[in-house]
């Protein structure tokens, strides 16, 4: 039972991220009918967002310390953040711990502006173009980001620790009835969990009980006619790219303590969302986050050893399985609309 | 009155079968430059370094090739000389090979089998490359051997760690420095005895490729024949990203260690989970729960940061071994490029160097003289004591080293991932060999060798 417990969390976990990033790819399909491959690299620039404030956080001056010697036999030179000096090696120390909730303030804006800028610079032009032509686009960009961030920070992943009062794990069992150490989970995975839970609700919220969020969901169920009433629908629908790339984007920032940040962990999750949209239903933002947290418990479920034991390799294909099931039961996925990719 | 049986036509037959035979041994012998693959013919000799240099192991590919690039230097004269001050073969002087110039021109394998082929497919057909050198991964090694042994050039490997490499996929045109997995698993075992006893259950995390099965099965038989249970072994995706799917049984599973037998990525993934999910901190069957990673590198050091500490790794070479084959090269290097070499780097160093002096001593580029000098060409002076490269499967022998992730000791971010392993055990290169026919190794054979052309 305790291990069905775990991967019910893991599951939970998983479903968080996918389900953030399915509810951005399905937010920029539903408003401007774009098939976005290039979701995945909005979420690992978040990422690196967090890896980001690391390195502001962390720049330094050197300092030659002629009672040390480096590994060549010179003088040791020594880095001293420029925070010491207003904050103390301590209070550095400790901010620089807190670079990846800090990188929240980096990354709404930096992907809001990415968002626009993509949408602006490159995919208003693909707008009345077929899906194919959106979908290599958007692939190829994703492609040219996750080489510009390679060429700027590296191959290897760059680890991004969560604070130290959320980096250790806890024993949940306790508080459900479980003996002790029977149920420890890592504290950052359920910070996580929260976190976008809470993002999640905002953003419904938002489309839900603001004018601007009345206007997108009516753009959304039929632009023609929005725009016949005198609104600029298309501004609007540029800014929910931007806010989709923003919640992709914070998604990826904290998942930083989780994965190490590297340049390929946008396609790593790519695939998996869009499969997560195709079974939450094209164009719903309800089944988007359903079929995200169903897939990650599935998955979670299928990579128990005792399921592998029967089924060898399952874990890998469940996520696809089931797409494929829902599918042919329901072509429309779980929640999926009339009309949407179907002319 | 004597009558000659002599006719012009005779004497011209005659003639000119035994000129053919008189050739026949020239154009077959050695130091004859045709007659074999890209014999280079001008003033330069052309190798080819394919490494990553884009993909997940690219940091490595290109710290490797700063090594390969450094070689090349010393052998044309270029620095100070480095290693070749220390080895123990006086044959190259600095001015080239066989009085040639060296030049080089770089593939990218990417990680990939048939991305790699096809760059040293490149490198051999188009810019005339006489051998091959570097690579990051066991499947890429196997692959790009294969292709060399076809194409009659010499093939020396990079950071190749699978038995395969020189076991059941071994090849005449190819050669390891690098260490496998059967003697990591040789020289992590006493240390591990002694640190955690015999009484152990090991759960093991295994990469789902050639390497992730050679690896886990060669720690399993050293544990087990220590008297360590292998409770379980679960193969895992290679890139998985998150691996708490994975981790999460071993919580409850009454095992008290867990192996990792992942790299690059992977590793610095699965490791930091591990710790996340609070392994380090647990009390299994009344004892300390550990994790092992049975091959480090110090860019996974780097990635993993502090979540090394305590654990138990090994690795071929490190920069801070005392010999002055290593002080000569880490001086070489780190002047060079203001940080120490990986081991990654020190193998296709040194494998360069080894490829020339086995050109110069055999007086040939010519790859099956050159596969005969390396043949138990026994040598020192590069680093790791006393080395054998053996002749029945072309697998360098050397001592091994056992290496433990510890907090950093100069407390420089720069050096995070050099000096966060240490080095506990220099084991000896007697207790990492094994028979000719280990069963680990069956399956393949060297053949013979292939100069093409």
């Amino acid at each position: 039972m305790d291990a069905i417990v775990l991967q019910i969390l893991n599951g939970l976990d998983k479903g968080s991220a996918y389900a953030l990033i399915a509810l951005g790819l399905t937010l920029i399909f539903g408003t401007l009918g774009v098939v976005n491959f290039a979701h995945g690299a909005l979420f690992m620039i978040g990422a690196f967002c967090a890896v980001t404030m690391q390195r502001l956080l962390s720049l330094s001056h050197t300092v030659i310390d002629p009672t040390q010697t480096d590994f060549l036999g010179n003088p040791l030179q020594t880095k001293v953040p420029y925070l010491a000096s207003v904050f103390g090696a301590e209070g550095a120390t400790s901010l620089i711990a807190w670079s990846v909730p800090l990188s929240i303030i980096l990354v709404i804006p930096v992907m809001l502006f990415v968002g626009w800028a993509m949408e602006r610079g490159l995919i208003k032009h693909f707008y009345k173009r077929p899906h194919a032509d959106q979908i290599l686009v958007t692939f190829g960009l994703a492609i040219v980001l996750q080489e510009i961030i390679r060429a700027v920070y590296g191959a290897n992943p760059i680890q991004s620790p969560a604070p130290p009062m959320f980096s250790g794990s806890v024993d949940l069992g306790t508080y459900i009835g479980f003996q002790a150490n029977a149920v420890v989970y890592p504290i950052w995975r359920l910070v996580y969990f929260g976190f976008s839970a809470i993002i999640i609700a905002a953003v419904f919220a938002f489309l839900q009980f603001t004018t601007f969020g009345m206007v997108v969901r009516a753009g959304m169920a039929d632009r023609e006619t929005v725009g016949m009433l005198g609104i600029d629908i298309d501004k609007r629908f540029t800014l929910m790219f931007g806010l989709a790339a923003a919640v992709a984007g914070l998604a990826g920032a904290m998942y930083a303590p989780i994965v190490s940040p590297n340049y390929h962990m946008g396609m790593d999750f790519l695939v998996l969302s869009f499969v997560v949209v195709v079974v939450g239903g094209m164009g719903s933002l309800p089944g988007a986050v359903l079929a995200g947290f169903m897939l990650g418990i599935l998955q979670g479920f299928a990579s128990m050893n005792e399921v592998k034991a029967i089924l060898p390799g399952i874990d890998q294909i469940v996520i696809y399985l089931v797409a494929i099931i829902i599918l042919l039961t329901r072509p429309r996925g779980l929640m999926g609309r009339a009309g949407v990719m179907e002319d | 009155m004597s009558k000659s049986n002599f006719s012009r036509r005779g004497v011209l037959k005659t003639g000119a079968v035994t000129g053919a035979g008189l050739m026949l041994p020239t154009y077959l012998r050695a130091e004859n430059h045709t007659g074999f693959t890209n014999a280079p013919t001008g003033d330069t000799v052309t190798f080819g370094f394919n490494v990553p240099q884009t993909g997940p192991y690219a940091e490595e590919g290109l710290d490797e090739l700063r090594a390969q690039e450094l070689a090349v230097e010393h052998l044309n004269g270029i620095g100070d000389g480095g290693m070749l001050n220390t080895f123990s073969q006086k044959n190259l002087d600095g001015t080239g090979i066989l009085g040639k110039k060296v030049g080089f021109v770089t593939g990218d394998t990417q990680t990939k089998s048939d991305v790699a082929r096809a760059a040293a497919q490149s490198m051999i057909q188009k810019d005339g490359c006489i051998m091959i050198n570097g690579g990051s991964s066991s499947g890429v090694a196997v692959a790009v051997q294969g292709l060399c042994q076809d194409a009659g050039v010499i093939f020396m490997a990079g950071l190749t760690h699978s038995n395969d490499t020189t076991g059941k996929d071994r090849k005449a045109n190819g050669f390891r420095h690098f260490f496998n997995a059967y003697m990591s698993a040789a020289a992590l075992a006493p240390v591990l005895e002694k640190a955690y006893g015999t009484d152990r259950k090991a759960y093991h995390l295994t990469a789902d490729y050639t390497w992730g099965w050679t690896q886990q099965e060669s720690m399993a038989a050293a544990t087990e024949a220590m008297g360590w249970e292998t409770t379980q072994n679960v193969l895992t995706p290679v890139g998985a990203g998150d691996f708490s799917s994975y981790i999460a049984p071993v919580l409850n599973s009454g095992a008290d260690i867990l192996v990792l037998n992942h790299y690059g990525g992977d590793m610095v993934n699965s490791l930091t989970q591990a710790v996340q999910f609070g392994l380090k901190d647990k009390m299994v069957n009344g004892k300390q729960f550990e994790i092992i990673v049975p091959l480090y590198s110090e860019l996974m050091a780097k990635g993993a940061g502090s979540n090394i500490e305590g654990v138990y790794g090994s690795m071929n070479w490190n920069w801070q071994l005392q010999d002055e084959g290593t002080k000569a090269f880490v001086k070489s290097f780190g002047e060079k490029y203001g940080f120490p070499p990986s081991n990654a780097a020190h193998t296709c160093y040194v494998q360069t160097l080894l490829y020339a002096d086995a050109v110069a001593r055999a007086g040939s580029f010519n790859p099956c003289a050159v596969v005969e000098a390396l043949e138990d060409f026994e040598f020192d002076g590069m680093g790791n004591g006393q080395t054998l490269y053996r002749g029945s499967d072309h697998q360098c022998f050397k001592d091994v080293l056992v290496m433990e992730g510890v907090a950093s000791t100069s407390g420089n971010a720069n050096m995070v991932g050099y000096d966060t392993l240490k080095i506990v055990e220099e084991t000896l290169r007697a207790q990492v060999e094994y028979a000719e026919d280990h069963p680990m190794f069956a399956g393949g054979a060297l053949g013979d060798c292939n100069p093409g052309a």
